[in-house]
């Protein structure tokens, strides 16, 4: 039996919920030879400013419990040379491209987003306002309902592109900025980025990280992140790509059920390149096995009604 | 084209308490790799440790009739990978996705080769020197260590027709002291007129070390550079080294698509972390 696995994401038809998650996966053609692009659901790529960035020097990562720390600091070539350089090779191989923008200010945001309009082949943009390793932008406007309103808000006056804002987990209360990012003009949200967090080396008395603090991912937040997942999915009608561990297709469809359209996949790349052809052969089998005809058909299913069976003695 | 193999493991060779040679079946992969190169390795398949680690590939393994059969790794245990790495049992298996990375240029007569390593930074010299025998490129190995018993593969090299020049921390064999002391003589030593190109590998102020003593004495040097990799494949961003090229300003670049081996006089040694 065929399974349809396509999914859609504020307009934008994506063949099945595997997209790489932005920073994971450099500009996709990195890994243009290893694996067929046109076969995922998307390429998140790598945050883009305005400009290029040097990043933080290395230490950039270490490793924690079943997941790693990061705090690359968004090194990059800029969108400019993004659009010239990367995006055609990126179109040449069928992928769709969502492209991660970040800002220092929402001036600089919407100048990013308004030279991806002008480019062929973009097919959404991700707003990065949850980098929790960079002094200005990021996390600090994701922080912040406000922030997150009008960046969101500057981004949708100059595009017309999905605008898919990417949440950070660093606040008590994510699904208020679903709202806010909905409000604004949102046509879904992304989450989550990572979780503020550090690592000792106590022989030293030194940050593992030279940033001292940064982004914590893997399977290890897994559970905390599905948990956000649904709560935005009780809380605003709009399309959620869920993130955070995903390691199998089991991973996956918790975020689906949990009420995730589409998903990203980030950290478990690193272990497994060609992840992509496992993770589309575990769907397709359990979107069979459940005697479903559309993978889409799952999206928010979670079953929470009461288990317990009346039983009275007689 | 990097390949990802579930290597089984032929055998493991404990050299001393820390240090072994893990030989894997990955001849897909030991077939396709240039001296330099580096496999990402993940033994298990848990979540802890969850990334892999990588490692240059110490040997290209081959049968009687000559046939590549995988290839090996010298280990050093230091972390929760490389205790795992050291544990492992003939029959286990072990993630291995290569070949990855910039080779070493490998020269031909009349330049010759002097390659120079330190402690586990000897990984990458095996297939190198395999490979300038094959060029006929008169090749010496400068090898320090901390005793006699952490210097490994001496008669491998010695086969391959290499000369050695040993050092010791404990001068429990060869010269007493670093590396850098015979290297320093022979470069004063050396006819400047003849052709010579430097290798470096083993820790980071060595490699230093040894780069600014050759290009005092006009020579260049390759360097293989080790650094914290999640992906090895360009991905993550995390392996990334100060280059200077053509006099510019210095950049950040990914150590695994740039690297591991660099021209030892465009990295920024001052701002590289060790």
């Amino acid at each position: 039996m065929n399974v349809d696995l396509s999914v859609d994401i504020g307009g934008l038809r994506l063949r099945n919920p595997f997209i790489a998650a932005s920073g994971c996966f450099g500009y996709g053609v990195e890994y243009a030879d290893l694996v067929d692009l046109s076969t995922l659901g998307a390429v998140a790529v790598k945050g883009l400013f305005l400009e290029e960035r040097e990043g933080h020097p290395p230490t950039r990562i270490v490793e924690t419990p079943s997941g790693m720390l990061n705090a690359i600091g968004l090194q990059g070539i800029g969108v400019r040379r993004f659009v010239a350089e990367k995006l055609p090779l990126l179109r040449a191989q069928g992928a769709v491209v969502i492209v991660n923008i970040c800002g220092s200010t929402i001036d600089e945001y919407a100048e990013v987003a308004r030279i991806l309009d002008d480019a062929d082949g973009v097919g959404a943009v991700e707003v990065n306002i949850s980098c929790p390793n960079i002094k200005k932008g990021g996390m600090m406007f994701g922080c912040s309902l406000q922030g997150t309103h009008d960046v969101v808000a500057a981004v949708r006056r100059v595009t017309r592109r999905p605008v898919v804002p990417k949440l950070t987990p660093n606040v008590t209360d994510v699904a208020s900025f679903a709202a806010a990012a909905r409000d604004a003009g949102a046509d879904a949200v992304s989450l989550v980025n990572t979780f503020l967090a550090m690592a000792i080396d106590v022989e030293t008395r030194r940050p593992k990280l030279s940033n001292v603090v940064g982004g914590l991912s893997g399977p290890a937040i897994r559970p905390i992140a599905v948990r956000m997942v649904y709560e935005c999915r009780q809380a605003v009608d709009l399309p959620i790509i869920g993130m955070g561990g995903i390691m199998t297709a089991g991973d996956a469809l918790e975020f689906i059920i949990a009420g995730a359209t589409a998903v990203q996949v980030g950290t478990a790349n690193f272990v497994d390149p060609f992840i992509w052809n496992k993770l589309l052969t575990g769907l397709t089998d359990y979107v069979q096995r459940h005697g479903l005809a559309h993978v889409s058909d799952l999206v928010g299913t979670l079953d929470t009604t009461d288990r317990t069976t009346a039983w009275t003695s007689s | 084209m990097p390949l990802d193999v579930d290597a089984v493991v032929v055998s493991n060779t404990h050299l001393t308490r820390d240090y072994n040679v893990l030989a894997l079946a990955a001849a897909a992969v030991a077939s396709q790799t240039q001296p330099g190169q580096f496999v990402m390795v993940k033994p298990g398949g848990g979540d802890d440790p969850l990334l892999r680690r990588p490692f240059s590939v110490f040997e290209v393994l081959r049968d009687d009739a000559r046939q590549v059969t995988g290839l090996s790794l010298l280990n050093k245990r230091v972390g929760v990978t490389t205790r795992m790495l050291f544990a492992l049992k003939p029959g286990d298996r072990v993630r291995c996705l290569g070949p990855l990375g910039r080779p070493f240029s490998v020269t031909e007569p009349p330049e010759r080769a002097w390659m120079v390593a330190g402690g586990v930074g000897l990984a990458p010299f095996a297939t190198l020197a395999a490979a300038l025998r094959e060029r006929d490129t008169e090749t010496t190995l400068f090898y320090g260590g901390r005793s006699a018993n952490d210097l490994f593969h001496l008669d491998e090299f010695r086969q391959l027709g290499v000369r050695l020049e040993l050092a010791t921390d404990d001068g429990s064999r060869g010269e007493h002291g670093n590396v850098t002391v015979p290297l320093a003589r022979a470069l004063g030593d050396a006819d400047r007129a003849a052709p010579l190109r430097v290798y470096a590998c083993g820790p980071t102020p060595m490699m230093r070390a040894v780069t600014q003593l050759a290009a005092a004495h006009g020579r260049t040097t390759e360097v293989s550079l080790e650094q914290v990799m999640g992906c090895g494949l360009g991905g993550c961003y995390s392996c990334v080294v100060p280059v200077r090229r053509d006099g510019g300003p210095a950049h950040l670049v990914r150590s695994c698509l740039d690297g591991p081996v660099f021209d030892g006089s465009t990295v920024v040694w001052e701002q590289l972390v060790s």
